[in-house]
């Protein structure tokens, strides 16, 4: 049995297809991958992501130990700011990668994937001490994102203010009768907001943001595409226990000047060198490399590609997995499985380098 | 789901055309409805011979890379070259201008191992219930 996203009717009526994901049955596209993410690129696409989970924490930071589960130094973080990171196990892999919002000086919402929420809960209860009150209001918050260069001016007309919300920030704003969270955050590369509303009031959200002349529903196959041009990593599938950030090429989300599970792991691995590391690449043709296949470097294999799909953007494949040594960019590496033989190139991520993500400017041009 | 009544096809949704000694092949509207967004197809070059069930193309959508089986033997006479700049014609018209290859039939009775549209038809609705 799937778990059901409130918007499943909204799904069907629009001819969506359907597919599980993470425990959900979950759209996964309605016209077509392609143009899906041509329009996200290009006008703003809403997306259903009541699958994630959400998390409240009341917790002290002078008395709760709730830093030490997280990556994220939660001290520096202003009121109103979010940040991504990842909870570790003692080993430095990667139980979960989330984004934590700082409500208040004592609140906290964190955002979780959804095949991890259970998971994430027990190890959150296990770990935390009595100074932290924990809920799991995954089930009662729904979540929607707004991803695309318009989507600011989307959000602009639906709440009837310039949102004025910096990257990586968030704010309050009155919609259908509710105080909700909405924060300038997203997985795509473009500018783009996350919407928290409870789950009663999502099939009216998403009526109400469909009825923007510019926005278009997008289903997680898009969603995948547009996250990996972007070169994100994907829970589960680029990411899981048996990597760790530094493998993931992610130490940029590392606060070294903090105590956190799993920061001696790391330290270690940093010190004897990595075992493995994510590089990314990129086809010379439309021919795409897929999960699992083989990453052969001089006629060696050195690892498999966790991600591979072609890229609507460029018209190429592209990709990313792990190798078990260092490759530079602009090397050759040739993506095999069975007769197939992909020639491509290490590459710099991110894959696609136009996207409107810290785009500060909010065009007028629309009046619709 | 469109099943043109003038074509042979088979259990992994390919059709083939008969057209004297020859046969046109592609894959059916339910196979490129299911793929998606189509973006690469790899096909035999012309003089390959292919054996009727054996592995005979990939199809590259946006999610995966899939077979096509052979649904007749015989040698390649030509291969579709708009399809390598323009794949998502299979997508747009996959009985027309999405075909695949035209073939020089080698066993005329090989047909008789196909379906007829009236069994195709019975086998995709089997196949959504």
């Amino acid at each position: 049995m799937f778990a059901s996203t409130p918007l499943i009717d909204k799904h069907k009526n629009l001819g969506a297809k359907l597919a599980p994901f993470g425990g959900w049955l979950m759209p996964i596209q309605y016209s077509g991958i392609i143009e899906e993410h041509n329009w996200t690129r290009a006008n703003a696409g809403l997306f259903d992501i009541c699958h994630m989970g959400e998390f409240a924490i009341d917790a002290d930071l002078s008395k709760s130990n709730l830093g030490d589960l997280l990556t994220v130094n939660l001290k520096s973080m202003p009121e109103g700011s979010c940040r991504y990171g990842f909870m570790l196990n003692e080993q430095g892999g990667i139980i979960d990668d989330l984004v934590v919002y700082r409500i208040s000086d004592f609140r906290w919402m964190v955002v979780v994937n959804a095949a991890t929420t259970n998971t994430d809960e027990a190890h959150m209860r296990k770990y935390l001490n009595s100074a932290a009150h924990f809920e799991n209001i995954s089930t009662s918050l729904g979540k929607l994102d707004l991803q695309g260069p318009e989507s600011g001016n989307v959000l602009k007309r639906l709440v009837n203010e310039d949102p004025k919300l910096k990257y990586y920030t968030f704010g309050y704003f009155d919609l259908l009768g509710e105080k909700i969270i909405i924060s300038r955050t997203g997985y795509t590369g473009e500018l783009g907001y996350e919407l928290y509303m409870p789950n009663k009031k999502i099939p009216q959200l998403w009526e109400r943001i469909l009825t923007d002349k510019l926005v278009k529903p997008i289903g997680l196959g898009a969603r995948d595409t547009l996250r990996l041009e972007i070169g994100y990593s994907l829970y589960g599938q680029d990411i899981d226990k048996s990597t760790t950030p530094l493998e993931a090429g992610l130490e940029y989300f590392i606060d070294w000047e903090k105590e956190f599970i799993g920061k001696a792991a790391l330290k270690k691995e940093k010190q004897e060198g990595l075992p493995k590391r994510m590089i990314c690449f990129a086809s010379g043709s439309r021919r795409s490399p897929r999960h699992n296949y083989h990453i052969v470097h001089k006629g060696e294999d050195i690892g498999n590609v966790t991600s591979g799909s072609f890229s609507p953007s460029l018209g190429i494949g592209i990709g990313m997995g792990y190798v078990s040594r260092e490759v530079k960019v602009g090397e050759l590496v040739d993506l095999v499985e069975g007769s197939v033989t992909i020639n491509a190139k290490v590459v710099n991520k991110p894959f696609y380098k136009n996207g409107s993500i810290k785009c500060e400017r909010v065009k007028n041009a629309y009046t619709g | 789901m469109l099943i043109p009544d003038n074509l042979f096809y088979t259990k992994d949704h390919e059709w083939a055309k008969i057209e004297g000694d020859n046969a046109k092949l592609g894959i059916t509207d339910f196979a490129q409805s299911s793929l998606g967004d189509i973006t690469f197809i790899d096909l035999p070059k012309t003089g390959a011979n292919l054996k009727q069930s054996d592995l005979y193309a990939t199809v590259e959508s946006v999610k995966a890379a899939s077979d096509v089986y052979a649904p007749l033997s015989g040698e390649v006479l030509k291969i579709n070259d708009e399809l390598v700049n323009h794949p998502e014609l299979v997508n747009k018209s996959p009985y027309e201008s999405g075909w695949f290859s035209i073939i020089k039939i080698a066993d005329a009775a090989e047909k008789n191992k196909l379906m007829t549209p009236a069994q195709y038809k019975d086998y995709v609705e089997g196949l959504s219930k």
